[in-house]
């Protein structure tokens, strides 16, 4: 029943398997684009302790503290960069059932390292992404009384995030390829079940082929996103001239949430992002 | 004359080992337009940026209102709310629109709502000249716009005493008068400044006082007719000299 030819045994694996596939797709998915996610969240709460500015003769208490925190963080940065992931598996995963006696299960523990991992990488690039804003930023928010915390969030993490996302979309797409690691664990990810399929006809090559295509699919749209996302933060590359009128007519645009999430009532506003659309039209085509 | 703002007594600043502000006495009263003048590395913006805590003052009193602003318990981000600051490089955000430059200090600092932030911002962009750039990032516009949105957003916050260090000194020749009409106009309405500039004919019109530092001390001040025509010192004459000649 297994047909003879190259093209004929891939048609079947597809036809037999592939809601096995499309599972492991999905679990490899889910797991990359989460963990990722969390990773980045980890890092840039990282990046952001790790450049509280703090004077030692200022405040020694706070000093000695941060000191102690920046060590640990610095610490765990290094050892997750420094191991390879699939040993981190293996000890997180056998490690936490003997030592701690806690069983994580297989998909606590997958996005507990992949998130951890990612974490590690993310927290440098972060930090470089901070150090990268001019300090005439920080000195602007500073002049208008903002304190470390809003400066952060408002004025210099925008920014640090536009920067590093090519290194973000980099980090989800080494993570949709490295959670292969993760079968020695027993994740039923992609690569583990296309271990199953192929072992279960001997069609090794044919299954890997399929495989190695979805894995490209899923990289290479999964960038695709990624350019696009940084597209729409951007904004647009020209901005249009407000006429003094419509601002007379202020009171109407109090939904106006610079998000453009709202649709204002104001006519002029809205011939406004009309115009917008219109020429976004135009550049399509 | 209205009453004390700013009281700056036996202010010193060291970088390291290098005294860049030796002992430094000045006060700033409502409505005093200070610009202060000086060779380049006397220490004017240091100064300024220790009025405006961004320095550390090494030792000596800053009084704003009769309180010392390196005191214990004093709120540097409510201080600064109160005292705003224009930069010679500007220092817009990059990541936001005019309007959100201009809009963010009174949402996050003051608290105000959405709508009087905006309100407000649109009141100053309009006084600037720049509502019609409401929507631009400021990358896309020239230095004069951008020193006229920076000014905006210094505004916005409705400071007690702004603070100017070379406002127009980043810019081309043909943007600078855009910048001192605006201050200029600003001077007229009343709000206390203090500026430290190069341009001497604007400091002369625009102040009410003006304040000449030379290494790290305040040299000669005084009336803007008193230092320019009739300057007491050698030193601030023949500085007021070598500019004239330039
Ligand atoms: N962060 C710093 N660290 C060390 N030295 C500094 C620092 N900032 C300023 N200085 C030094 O302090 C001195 C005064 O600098 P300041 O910037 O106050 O001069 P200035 O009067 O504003 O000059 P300019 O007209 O060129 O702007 C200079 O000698 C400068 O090298
Ligand atoms: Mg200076």
């Amino acid at each position: 029943m297994l047909p003879s030819d190259f093209w004929g045994r891939i048609v079947f694996i597809l036809q037999e398997y592939g809601s096995s596939f499309a599972s492991g797709i999905w679990t490899t998915m889910i797991i990359a684009v989460i963990s990722t996610a969390i990773g980045c969240l980890i890092g840039f709460a990282i990046g952001i302790v790790q450049t509280i500015p703090c004077d030692r003769e200022d405040n020694p208490v706070k000093w000695g503290l941060l000191s102690v925190v920046k060590f640990i963080l610095t610490a765990y940065v290094e050892i997750f960069r420094g191991t390879p992931m699939m040993v981190q598996a293996m000890f997180i995963y056998y490690g936490s059932a003997m030592v701690f006696d806690i069983n994580m299960g297989m998909w606590t523990a997958a996005f507990f390292i992949v998130s951890i991992n990612t974490g590690a990488y993310m927290a440098e690039t972060v930090r470089g992404g901070i150090l990268s804003i001019d300090p005439g930023q920080t000195e602007g928010a500073m002049a208008i009384g903002m304190n470390h915390f809003q400066t952060m969030i408002n004025v210099i993490l925008p920014q640090a995030l536009r920067n590093i996302m090519p290194q973000i979309g980099n980090n989800l797409i080494i993570n949709i390829k490295d959670t292969s690691v993760l079968s020695v664990i027993g994740v039923m990810e992609l690569f583990y079940t296309t271990k199953g399929i192929a072992g279960a006809y001997y069609t090794y090559f044919e299954a890997f082929t399929i495989t190695m295509v979805f894995y490209f699919i899923m990289t290479f749209i999964c960038s695709r996103i990624l350019r696009f996302m940084e597209a729409r933060m951007d904004g647009p590359d020209n901005y249009e001239l407000v006429q003094t009128d419509a601002l007379v007519l202020g009171e109407g645009m109090h939904t106006y949430t610079g998000k453009d999430k709202n649709v204002s009532t104001n006519s002029d506003y809205r011939a406004h992002k009309t115009g917008n659309f219109n020429r976004d039209q135009r550049e399509g085509m | 004359m209205g009453t004390n703002i700013i009281k700056v007594s036996h202010l010193q600043k060291f970088f390291g080992k290098n005294q860049v502000l030796r002992d430094v006495d000045f006060k700033v009263d409502e409505g005093d337009v200070t610009t202060i003048i000086g060779a380049s590395g006397s220490g004017k913006s240091t100064l300024l940026r220790c009025i405006n805590l961004l320095e550390k003052p090494s030792g000596g009193e800053i009084l704003f209102h009769g309180k010392p602003i390196t005191g214990k318990g004093f709120d540097p981000c409510g201080y600064r709310a109160k005292v705003g600051m224009c930069f010679q490089s500007f220092n817009l955000f990059n990541n936001m629109t005019v309007l959100e430059n201009c809009m963010t200090g009174p949402v996050k600092v003051l608290k105000k709502t959405k709508e009087e932030a905006r309100e407000k911002a649109l009141l100053y962009l309009k006084k600037v000249g720049m509502e019609p750039y409401i929507n631009a990032k400021p990358m896309q516009l020239s230095g004069g716009q951008k020193q006229r949105v920076a000014i905006a957003r210094a505004l916005a916050m409705e400071p007690e005493v702004l603070l100017f260090d070379e406002p127009t000194s980043a810019l081309d020749p043909q943007m600078v008068g855009e910048v001192l009409s605006v201050m200029r106009q600003l001077a007229g309405e009343g709000l206390t400044m203090i500026i430290v500039t190069h341009e001497m004919a604007f400091a002369r019109d625009v102040s009410t006082h003006v304040v000449y530092m030379a290494d790290g001390v305040i040299c000669e001040e005084g009336a803007p007719e008193e230092i320019f025509e009739h300057p007491k010192k050698e030193k601030t004459a023949e500085f007021l000299r070598r500019f004239s000649e330039r």
